[in-house]
């Protein structure tokens, strides 16, 4: 029954069991996923909430729009190769395939360079000058992608805890969830690092 | 292989059972001691805050007579009053606390799906408490910025605890919103995916429905206050200028350029209002159920209900500026603001009707619980319609930061919130603790409430009329107010210290029926809704013994024509339902 | 059953106390009486709801109370009576919203022939600005503003030059003519209230808000800072005149541009210098002050404060009733003849070399008195005790200890600070409750000592 027809439900008229063994209205995803979708949304609304904020910012007299390093693009593709990889093993461990280990570990080993070189380029900035409280621009700079790294390491401690199961012998059927539930989180890490580069370059 | 949800499964002896003391009052996970875990701190910070009001109601009564704070501590005590009643108090107790408690037994769970992170939850809100407690204890003391923290003044000299107060508050804002995260999480995920069988979305009580919406607002508004919290200390630790424009501080002028307060405003109120709802839908919830129960009549309008929770919800995220009239802002936003603003009294006052039509042709036992909620509708109807003034625009422009304001938003957002969680803890005491509370005692703690309470906040929205400015720490001299406001302001004082000396008697009732009560039976009231049908009470962990219950019908058949009894649990097939005899 | 009469009982009082209430709005005196017919449009339809929800309410609670036999109907929902009362609030709604929308639309636009004045907040006093001849005010920004410049006017802007500068908290406007003020801040937020004009607004650092009005009643009105603004925001008082046309341009006219009060005279130190022969019997030579007389050391003060003082010994603002010692002052005030000759003994005065007062309390308790500085009084004298002119506030650091008791009393007793045109002396009054008695009152003297 489709969410609106639920709600419209006259309660009082239909007694007895309805459904089967799952009450309806739950979702098919395990409840980690649900919770993770939540997470993603708050997530998103503190990032929208940047967003507007650096756009309202923007508008006032002091703005002096910087141009961003063209470095990255480089950390991009990082991301990108990262989010690629946590997909391939996820679709490795959905196959049932053996070899998901290395392919799971080198998709945090990515991330991992592309929080290194977001810090390479934070540090080149730093040396040409540009730090926190140079120009609010730069504010928001170091503020959006500072917290956007924040997020990856929460990623990267859920990711490493896996990959210790997964290198100490766990099922992989037990970790199916964790990978799947990482790469989800990836992707969106993703889609969120392509949306800030986008709105701090084209400004 | 197909999920299957933990409902299903069954298997109880999945569930962490505690070994020790320890970790089954401590470090627990059972969702019923998180709760009370959380409930108790929230009651015992609201005391404080309830001390630090009755200290400015005593300096504001009397200002020759008691001589108790200074200017520098009415401000802090202002600002520690709102922020701990409106986030540390009322969201804890009512999302924490009976959000905890209530939702796996209303729904049907052994616990919430992830009770560790329920912990942790309970863990980081207290570290949130004590963060905040710790500012009362550092030099400057805690910040004095008012409960907005309105920036600049927040973080300047002039303003009390402007140095490590404010840090604090906002650091300890910080780890709430956390803690508030995790245990949000669980409840929506918990009404979503792990109702008992048979417990369809619309057969769920009232209440889960209020915290549902509640934590799901709470989701995405407490997003804005942590936006706005992280900018605050960027600007006040590290010298951006998210917030602050170019200004003066004692005539010296500091480093920022070009910030905008106004923006800060926007983000605080795109919290702070949804967060009047957060505190707000579970007391409808929770007053619905109790309605219901004590009048033996169902929920009249149960779908207009839930769509008014949902509906108020929804635009609570689009009137955030009706408390900005007055900002400075572009007042052409007033036109929108002010006609949404408007609009949310639509769903709200059909909650209203629907309450009091709940009444009409019931069988009303008058016990205390049912005393606080009929006793929250009156305060209700009287804070929503004084919202009608505020919301609309023009009149707010003589009555904003006036007493007007503090009155109304007492009565819409403390009294009356309040007066569901009495009404809410006398009812489910039975159930919570296996013994009845002292009757006598309890409607007398009502009467000296709800009475006491009205005696305060009434005569102040006149001193609001007057044109009383509020955060005032004392009035001095003015052309405009009598000095018959003076004595009002006394009256108002003296009403304050008998209603909160008054409190007293709850506790008392509470501590003394645990030992001395009556014994409780499962289901004193006769309700139907699932939690009062556990095999045990109190409910032991894992709530429902070896079998979890199965949902046959909706939270609200009370005094169902033919039924012998006059309600009928939610767990009871038809065919187990005793029907009255013909030849009667 | 109680409840239900209790309830009924609430409803009619309730009813009996808003019209036996003396505790009303303040007669208006302005444009805005489309305001107060919203307010009132709104009160009978939300008084409505109130009394008959309420009322139908307890007659449930009293004929449906449980009674043996009783049965409670069943009765999911009514569809049709929840539309109806859908549309009545809605009809409701509609009937409060649509007027104050109207009103509203009124107010977000000034008339055009409204004239324009400045309204500046600052911590935590009011401070307004007209404009001259060319009906402009000049460009301002908090990067010019210093002790000559409040406003921080832009020296530069041909406009400013003849802005009429008003650095005190009373202002002026002509009856009958619609204004649209222009706010401003340079620290934090205030907001510009004055009851009975009904409308206010915040006073936002970094933007420019406004608002507009007609007076239309002459009279002296309170004006309210209603947006909290640091410790001071309950004193930070002032006052609006409504005048006939011709007081306002009397008023107007002796008000300093702002050309003036850049580009003062000198002061001629040694006409103060003679002047002060007869200061410095007991003031001593080099104003180190004597206890015995009775006379504070005026070494160290800064001389915008001597000047105001010297002036209000003068217009009898100081010294009078209870103020023995003030009151010898009136007479050795009005030696200095003019404004110029206290202008000239100020600035002498601020020649002296500045050695911290002898301390003369000992049995101050130097860390309450900290405490109570710390938290009440540094906000506008500062944590090092040298006061600073942008909050008004005199050097206590290193003056006469004794004197400032005998003050901080007077202000307490109201000996000081009452009269009507002493508007800083008024805030301390207030600020002085932060001291409980003369012990808390010393503590601070002896603290104050330890600040050199």
């Amino acid at each position: 029954m489709g969410l609106f027809k639920q709600i419209t439900d006259k309660p009082w008229e239909r007694t007895g069991i309805i459904g089967g063994l799952r009450a309806e209205g739950t979702f098919s995803a395990p409840p980690e996923k649900v919770a993770l979708v939540f997470f993603l949304v708050a997530a998103s609304i503190v990032f929208s909430l940047f967003g507007v904020s650096y756009v309202i910012r923007m508008e006032l007299p002091d703005w002096i729009p910087v141009s961003e390093p063209s470095q990255l693009w480089f950390n991009t593709a990082l991301l990108v190769i990262s989010s690629f990889l946590f997909q391939r093993a996820k679709t490795l461990i959905s196959n049932g395939k053996k070899i998901v280990t290395s392919t799971f570990a080198s998709g945090g080993v990515f991330a991992i360079l592309f929080i290194a070189a977001q810090m390479v380029t934070w540090q080149n900035l730093q040396a040409q000058g540009l730090f926190m409280t140079s120009n609010p621009a730069n504010s928001f700079y170091y503020l959006l992608t500072g917290l956007h790294a924040l997020h990856i390491l929460g990623g990267l401690w859920v990711w490493s805890k896996s990959l210790l199961r997964l290198l100490s012998g766990a099922a992989q059927e037990d970790l199916r969830l964790s990978i799947e539930l990482c790469t989800v989180y990836w992707h969106f890490l993703l889609i969120v690092w392509i949306a800030v580069f986008a709105v701090l370059s084209n400004t | 292989m197909a999920y299957v949800p933990l409902a299903d499964q069954d298997n109880e002896a999945d569930l962490h059972h505690p070994h020790s003391w320890v970790t089954k009052y401590v470090w627990s996970q059972d969702h019923k001691v998180i709760a009370i875990q959380y409930g108790g701190t929230a009651i015992l910070v609201g005391i404080a805050a309830l001390m630090l009001s009755l200290l400015m109601r005593m300096q504001l009564g009397f200002p020759e007579t008691f001589d108790l704070i200074d200017p520098n501590a009415y401000y802090q005590s202002v600002t520690m009053h709102g922020m701990i009643m409106v986030v540390y108090m009322l969201t804890a107790l009512l999302l924490g606390g009976f959000g905890n408690y209530m939702v796996p037994l209303m729904i049907g769970a052994r616990d919430m799906v992830f009770p560790f992170l329920n912990m942790l939850s309970f863990w980081f809100y207290l570290a949130s408490v004590l963060i905040l407690m710790a500012s009362f204890l550092v030099g400057g003391g805690p910040t004095g910025a008012g409960w907005t923290l309105y920036p600049p003044q927040a973080t300047l000299a002039g303003t009390p605890g402007h140095d490590m107060g404010i840090l604090l508050m906002l650091l300890s804002l910080g780890v709430f919103v956390v803690a508030f995260t995790m245990g949000g999480l669980n409840y929506v995920t918990t009404i979503l995916q792990n109702r008992a069988r048979g417990m369809t979305l619309m057969r769920m009580p009232l209440t889960v429905w209020g915290i549902f919406v509640a934590t799901v607002l709470g989701l995405f508004a407490f997003p804005a206050l942590l936006v706005s919290v992280i900018m605050m200390t960027f600007d006040t630790l590290l010298g951006t200028s998210f917030f602050m424009p170019a200004i003066i501080e004692s005539g010296t002028a500091l480093d920022h350029n070009g910030g905008s307060p106004v923006l800060f405003q926007h983000l605080f109120w795109f919290f702070g209002h949804p967060e009047v709802y957060i505190v707000a839908l579970p007391a409808f919830g929770l007053v619905s159920d109790v309605l219901s129960t004590h009048a033996r009549k169902n929920i009249f309008g149960y779908r207009m209900m839930v769509w008014a929770i949902i509906a108020i919800g929804g635009l609570s995220f689009i009137v955030w500026a009706h408390h900005m009239y007055v900002s400075g802002m572009n007042p052409y936003f007033g036109f929108f603001f002010a006609t949404t603003t408007l609009i949310i009294a639509v769903p709200t006052a059909l909650k209203v009707y629907n309450w009091v039509l709940t009444l009409w042709e019931g069988d009303i036992r008058l016990n205390a619980p049912m005393y606080f909620a009929i006793g929250f509708i009156f305060t209700f109807i009287h804070g929503g319609l004084t919202g009608l003034f505020l919301g609309n625009v023009v009149i707010d422009l003589p009555l904003s930061d006036t007493y007007f304001v503090v009155a109304h938003f007492h009565m819409v957002m403390g009294v009356s919130p309040v007066l569901v969680i009495f009404a809410s803890l006398y009812h489910w005491y039975p159930k919570m603790s296996g013994r009845m509370y002292h009757e006598g005692l309890a409607k007398l703690h009502f009467w000296i409430t709800f009475l006491g309470t009205y005696a305060i906040y009434l005569p102040m929205h006149y001193l609001g009329f007057l044109g009383v400015p509020r955060r005032y720490y004392a009035l001095g001299q003015t052309d405009f107010i009598p000095e018959s406001a003076q004595d009002l302001n006394a009256g108002i004082t003296v009403a304050a210290l008998i209603v909160g000396s008054a409190q007293i008697l709850f506790f008392i009732n509470i501590l003394w029926s645990l030992r001395n009560g009556k014994k409780a039976e499962g289901n004193p009231w006769g309700a139907a809704s699932l939690e009062w049908q556990t095999p045990d009470t109190p409910p032991v962990h894992g709530n429902w013994g070896k079998e979890l219950p199965t949902v046959y019908r909706w939270a609200y058949d009370y005094s169902v024509p033919g039924a012998k009894e006059d309600f009928i649990p939610q767990n009871m097939a038809d065919a187990d339902v005793e029907m009255e005899s013909k030849s009667n | 059953m109680a409840l239900a009469v209790v309830i009924f009982a609430l409803v009619i009082g309730s009813v009996i106390f808003h019209f036996a209430s003396p505790w009303w709005f303040t007669d208006i005196i302005s444009n805005w009486q489309s305001i107060d017919t919203t307010i009132l449009i709104t009160f009978w339809v939300t008084g409505t709801v109130f009394v008959v929800i309420n009322a139908f309410m307890a007659y449930c609670v009293y004929k449906f109370r449980h009674r043996s036999g009783q049965k409670a109907a069943y009765e999911p929902e009514n569809h049709k009576l929840e539309g109806w009362l859908s549309a009545i609030t809605t009809v409701g709604v509609v009937l409060m919203l649509a007027p104050g929308l109207f009103v509203w639309a009124d107010f977000v636009q000034p008339p055009e022939d409204a004239t324009e004045f400045e309204v500046l907040g600052q911590q935590w006093q009011w401070n307004f600005r007209y404009p001259g001849a060319d009906g402009k005010l000049g460009t301002a920004d908090t990067e010019f503003v210093n002790e000559e410049n409040p406003f921080g006017i832009n020296p530069e802007d041909p406009n400013g030059q003849d802005d009429i500068i008003v650095n005190a908290p009373d202002m002026h406007l002509p009856v009958g003519k619609p204004v649209k003020a222009l706010l401003r801040s340079n620290d934090v937020l205030h907001n510009y209230t004055i009851a009975q004009l009904r409308v206010k607004m915040d006073l936002v650092p970094g933007l420019t808000s406004y608002l507009w009005f007609e007076p239309e009643v002459t009279g002296r009105y309170d004006i309210l800072c209603e947006e909290l603004c640091g410790i001071g925001h309950f004193i930070m008082r002032g006052a609006i005149v409504i005048d006939t046309q011709e007081d306002f341009n009397t008023w107007i006219a002796s008000q300093p541009t702002f050309a003036q009060t850049q580009q003062s005279a000198e002061p001629d130190i040694a006409a103060g210098q003679a002047s002060y022969a007869v200061c410095s019997a007991c003031h001593g030579a080099n104003g180190e002050g004597n206890q015995a007389l009775n006379s504070p050391k005026l070494a160290g003060l800064q001389d915008w404060y001597v000047e105001r003082q010297l002036n209000h010994f003068k217009q009898g603002i100081r010294g009078g009733e209870g103020d023995v010692n003030g009151a010898a002052m009136i007479g050795m005030a009005n030696m200095l003849v003019d404004d110029d000759a206290v202008r000239n003994m100020a600035a002498y005065i601020s020649t002296f070399p500045d050695m911290p007062a002898t301390p003369t309390i000992v049995e101050g308790d130097v860390e309450n008195g900290f405490d109570i500085y710390d938290r009440n009084c540094a906000a506008c004298h500062l944590d090092s005790g040298s006061g600073t002119w942008y909050t008004d506030a005199p050097k206590l650091a290193g003056m006469s200890d004794w004197y400032f008791v005998t003050q901080i009393s007077n202000f307490r007793a109201g000996i000081r600070g009452l009269h009507a045109a002493d508007p800083y002396g008024e805030q301390m009054v207030s600020m002085a409750t932060a001291m409980s008695g003369l012990n808390e009152i010393q503590d601070v003297a002896a603290y104050l000592s330890t600040l050199r």
